[in-house]
């Protein structure tokens, strides 16, 4: 199913590629020893080389390097053995150097492919390159009325930028593109993926053609895209108004533009013809980069199980639905969690509880997986208690409930609160009996033919039992009362 | 015979044995900075802490210690080498008022040796010169002068060091050669100029000029002295990726007095029409000379020589030209106000640079523009690998090439400013040896007709210094230059 924008007269298709700057892992910077954590006061984290002091020289940070060459591993990209920094010059206040120090022509990885499924369809997207780059500082525009003030703790930081062929076709591919590419890192721990702190951010490429042509007309760039939802939405629009300008006759010009979210709108922040021209050439202060085959290979051997490889298996060998695979490998976090719960136990069970139950009491507070009271040994307590028929499913949400807020264990809840299985079918017995007899019209009703109402009155003894009545015997023993009776 | 005299080696010999103390050695040398003001070779001295440092030497000695064969020397130190704690200009207005709050490791180096600072020298501003007529701190005196009243250039970039040399305010300068600014300055002033291979010295704290050529070496009296002072500046630095980790010899050892067997070359190339009659003359004296100490004269060629300057004069801008983009006047030195950010980069940056400066930055924007990369920086690597290659193959002949440093003597101040091109002539001789990162060394040859001092160079393969002092320190006996600044 594909993703069209209707004009005037016809249908049109949207072509993406994202360049996707990814922050990478790393105590210090790529050419410092400043550190890189997050929320530092301003200035407090910059080197005499971030703040490009006269006579002043990169190094570069080992590293980086490593992590640059796994992602593109994970990316099952091509890496280049040789490859070199170049700088980039262009003036402003946030760039001490007045250079950005980046790859160019020979970047550290090539070409790759990235996986997606959408609504069950597999889309390879190609990756045509990652190189490493230098993060620029922070201008401040809003806390002094007359003074720009400049923040480089910034200035220096490891970027990965992550270029993608133009393989994309709709706004939710790209939207998945970012998840995707965000899942792996994560997995290679590569980056972090924290949008709110920048540590992920892209720009779009987007143009529009007629649907069935195959040309590549002129594109917009947006710049510093730093949501999921945001590039879906910035997409959306772009495509948009890119086919509003072809309807009313008139062409795209290729610029730069920016997206406001709060406005829904891409704005041009600037033409071609204002285009730096960046002067790239090898940064002399730095030697090319030559790896070893040995060196990619000491890499490739550490390389974790990624998102794919991991759902193969969870379908393959652990019986999963393609769907509940899909959602416990979309972050490591999750598949982690599952991981850790499913040892010894029954994979579907453990699936259908984080996936239904976990994730419903983690969303009622807003919490992510890693935040969650419930770690994955205690939840498996509970299963087990599942499992050898101590308590009931439906007693086991309320456990939950329970152990959410106190740090008790569930067998200990269960003890405490009497809520035990009820294992003797005298006991079940007669509570069927008093619900036949109660509530005589719905019997009939059964006996009539409406299988429906049998659902209904199982209900009423689990009701009646507390919930601690195994549902399925209960559904066994009302049917052979009624179908004698 | 003064102290201001005196060579490192002497001095050094001197201290040991205790004849007089660093303290005596360095305020004489203080005095000398003082009186030798018109010479204008210093933007900074450093009286005070010279002293200090002096005394330190004489308390360390008194306790039976030393850091070495420098320890207690006075030397000038070039204004492009970042010193904790004490103005660096690069003699440039840009970095108005700049304290470095850091240690060049060069001149870091020098001072963990136990060499004693007596000021910053001056310089071509950001290196970029051949008489020292850029530096915003006035151009520089040659101490040689002859009696038409004309005040000669000392060279440059590195002329305020080569002038306070020659004229005995120091017994050494730490300096920088990027295309010849510690060989050519050398020849002018008669003293000896020595670059070591690229990556001997850390550029680590060196204002940058051009990455890929700067170089820092010292300015000495003698060939020994230098072989002296080198020993103190080099090391392996992790901080500036281009540093050699190249073993380091000891210098001076290689200086035996015996080159019996030595294959020179004489470069044929070298042999160019702007060259002077006489500077002819001294060369043929130096290969000579060369022959009479038992050395074999081997004639060689250098195909690509005469590519070597244009190249250099692409090459050097294009890196300075984004070196000194970081002189934006938003974290350090001059600023000059504007009406936004672009007014002020212009502003700042329009009154911080000087003319040459200038224009060197604008040649490097251009050779690097979109549409000229391929035909100008491209073009001018690929050129650089022919002159290396150049070099390689006849280091598989020869152990050491001889050639004149300059193509002719100091001139006056004030002449060859109209016509860049005629300036940048000067450098035709040292220029190679810069772009193929090989160690070379220019020594006073003789006196000009006019009576100012003429250099010769030597050349080796990449790493071999030894070969260098052993040879010129054979060349300098031979030549007996005997001459002083007036």
């Amino acid at each position: 199913m594909s993703y069209l924008v209707s004009g005037e007269k016809e249908d049109w298709e949207v072509v993406i590629g994202l360049e996707v700057h990814a922050q990478v892992v790393s105590d210090s910077k790529l050419f410092s020893g400043a550190s890189t954590e997050f929320g530092a006061k301003p200035n407090t984290q910059v080197s005499l080389v971030d703040s490009a002091m006269p006579g002043m020289l990169p190094v570069i940070n080992k590293v980086c390097i490593e992590q640059a060459v796994r992602t593109g591993l994970g990316l099952n990209s091509k890496i280049n053995l040789h490859s070199v920094f170049e700088r980039k010059n262009y003036f402003y206040p946030d760039l001490p150097q007045g250079y950005q120090i980046s790859q160019y022509l020979h970047p550290i990885v090539g070409e790759g492919i990235v996986t997606l499924e959408m609504s069950g369809e597999i889309r390879e997207i190609g990756v045509e390159r990652l190189h490493l780059e230098q993060d620029a500082g922070k201008s401040i525009h809003d806390q002094d009325p007359r003074n720009t003030l400049i923040d480089l703790n910034r200035a220096g930081v490891a970027l990965m930028e992550i270029v993608s062929k133009p393989d994309l076709r709709s706004p939710q591919e790209a939207g998945a593109y970012m998840r995707k590419l965000r899942a792996i890192m994560k997995y290679l721990g590569t980056c972090d993926g924290n949008m709110e702190e920048g540590s992920l951010r892209c720009d779009a490429n987007v143009s529009v053609r007629p649907q069935g042509s195959s040309e590549l007309r002129t594109r917009a760039e947006i710049k510093n895209i730093n949501s999921v939802r945001f590039v879906e939405d910035a997409i959306e629009h772009e495509a948009k108004r890119q086919v509003d300008i072809y309807d009313s006759g008139k062409t795209v010009t290729q610029e730069t533009r920016l997206y406001d979210s709060d406005k829904g709108e891409t704005r041009s922040m600037r033409s071609k013809e204002e285009a730096h021209d960046y002067r790239y050439f090898p940064d002399p202060d730095l030697l090319p980069i030559d790896l070893s085959t040995q060196f990619v290979d000491e890499i490739r051997k550490g390389l974790p199980e990624l998102p794919d490889a991991k759902k193969l298996r969870f379908v393959g060998e652990m019986g999963l639905s393609e769907g509940d695979a899909e959602i416990l490998v979309s972050e490591k976090e999750i598949a982690d969690y599952f991981e850790d719960l499913s040892v010894g136990r029954d994979p579907k069970l453990s699936a259908n509880w984080v996936i239904h139950e976990l994730f419903a009491r983690l969303k009622k507070d807003d919490l992510n997986i890693d935040d969650s009271p419930v770690k994955a040994d205690r939840l498996g307590s509970l299963l087990d208690l599942i499992e050898d028929k101590t308590i009931t499913n439906q007693i086991a949400t309320s456990v939950l409930e329970t152990m959410w807020t106190t740090t008790e264990d569930p067998g200990a809840i269960v003890e405490k609160k009497g809520l035990q299985q009820i294992t003797d079918t005298g006991e079940i017995d007669s509570a069927v009996e008093k619900v036949i007899l109660e509530n005589t019209d719905q019997v009939s009703q059964y006996k009539d033919g409406n299988e429906k109402v049998l659902g209904w009155l199982v209900g009423q003894v689990m009701k009646a039992t507390g919930g601690k009545a195994d549902a399925k015997s209960v559904n066994e023993i009302l049917r052979k009362k009624m179908d004698s009776g | 015979m003064t102290l201001t005299s005196l060579t490192i080696s002497k001095a050094r010999d001197n201290l040991q044995s205790g004849e007089f103390s660093s303290e005596e050695l360095t305020k004489e040398h203080i005095s000398a900075v003082e009186k030798g003001k018109n010479l204008n070779a210093f933007i900074t001295s450093t009286p005070e802490i010279a002293l200090d440092l002096a005394r330190e030497s004489d308390a360390r000695r008194a306790r039976g210690e030393t850091f070495g064969d420098m320890d207690g020397i006075p030397i000038g130190i070039k204004d492009l080498f970042c010193t904790e704690g004490v103005l660096t200009t690069a003699a440039s207005h840009i970095l108005d008022g700049f304290i470095p709050p850091y240690e060049s490791t060069v001149s870091g180096n020098l001072r963990s040796g136990g060499a004693v600072m007596i000021g910053k020298t001056n310089m071509d501003e950001f290196a970029m010169g051949s008489a020292n007529i850029t530096s915003h701190y006035g151009p520089v005196k040659n101490p040689w002068y002859l009696n038409d009243g004309k005040d000669r250039v000392p060279g440059g970039s590195s002329g305020g060091s080569a002038s306070a040399v020659a004229a005995n305010l120091c017994l050494g300068a730490a300096a920088s050669d990027t295309g010849g600014s510690i060989r050519q300055p050398a020849s002018f002033c008669g003293i000896v100029g020595m670059k070591p291979t690229y990556g001997r010295c850390s550029r680590w704290g060196m204002v940058a000029f051009s990455s890929s050529l700067d170089q820092a070496g010292p300015l000495t009296k003698t060939v020994r002295d230098a072989s002296i002072m080198l020993q103190s500046m080099v090391s392996h630095d992790p901080k500036d990726s281009t540093s050699s980790p190249e073993v380091i010899p000891n210098f001076e050892a290689a200086i035996t007095g015996d080159i019996r067997g030595l294959k020179v070359g004489i470069p044929e190339e070298y042999r160019i029409s702007e060259m002077s009659p006489e500077i002819d003359k001294l060369w043929s004296k130096g290969v000579e000379l060369l022959k009479s100490a038992g050395a074999e004269i081997v004639d060689v060629s250098l195909p690509h020589t005469k590519y070597a300057l244009p190249t250099y004069y692409i090459i050097a801008p294009a890196e300075a030209s984004s070196n000194l983009a970081r002189y934006d006047g938003v974290r350090y030195g001059l600023r000059v106000d504007g009406s936004d950010l672009n007014d002020m980069y212009e502003a700042t940056r329009g009154e911080g640079f000087g003319k040459e400066v200038k224009r060197r930055i604008m040649i490097g924007t251009y050779v690097l523009s979109a549409g000229y990369y391929d035909a100008y920086y491209l073009k001018a690597q690929k050129v650089r690998s022919l002159i290396i290659q150049d070099f390689n193959d006849i280091f598989d002949k020869v152990d050491v090439l001889l050639t004149p440093t300059t193509p002719f003597a100091a001139f006056p101040i004030g002449e060859k400013m109209d016509d860049p091109v005629q300036m940048y002539i000067n450098d035709i001789f040292t220029v190679p040896a810069s772009m193929a990162g090989l160690p070379s060394l220019s020594l006073p040859g003789g006196l000009s007709d006019e009576g100012l001092p003429l250099g010769l160079q030597l050349i080796t393969k990449a790493f071999d210094e030894e070969t260098l002092f052993k040879c010129g320190d054979v060349l300098e006996k031979q030549i007996n230059f005997g001459h002083k600044a007036p």
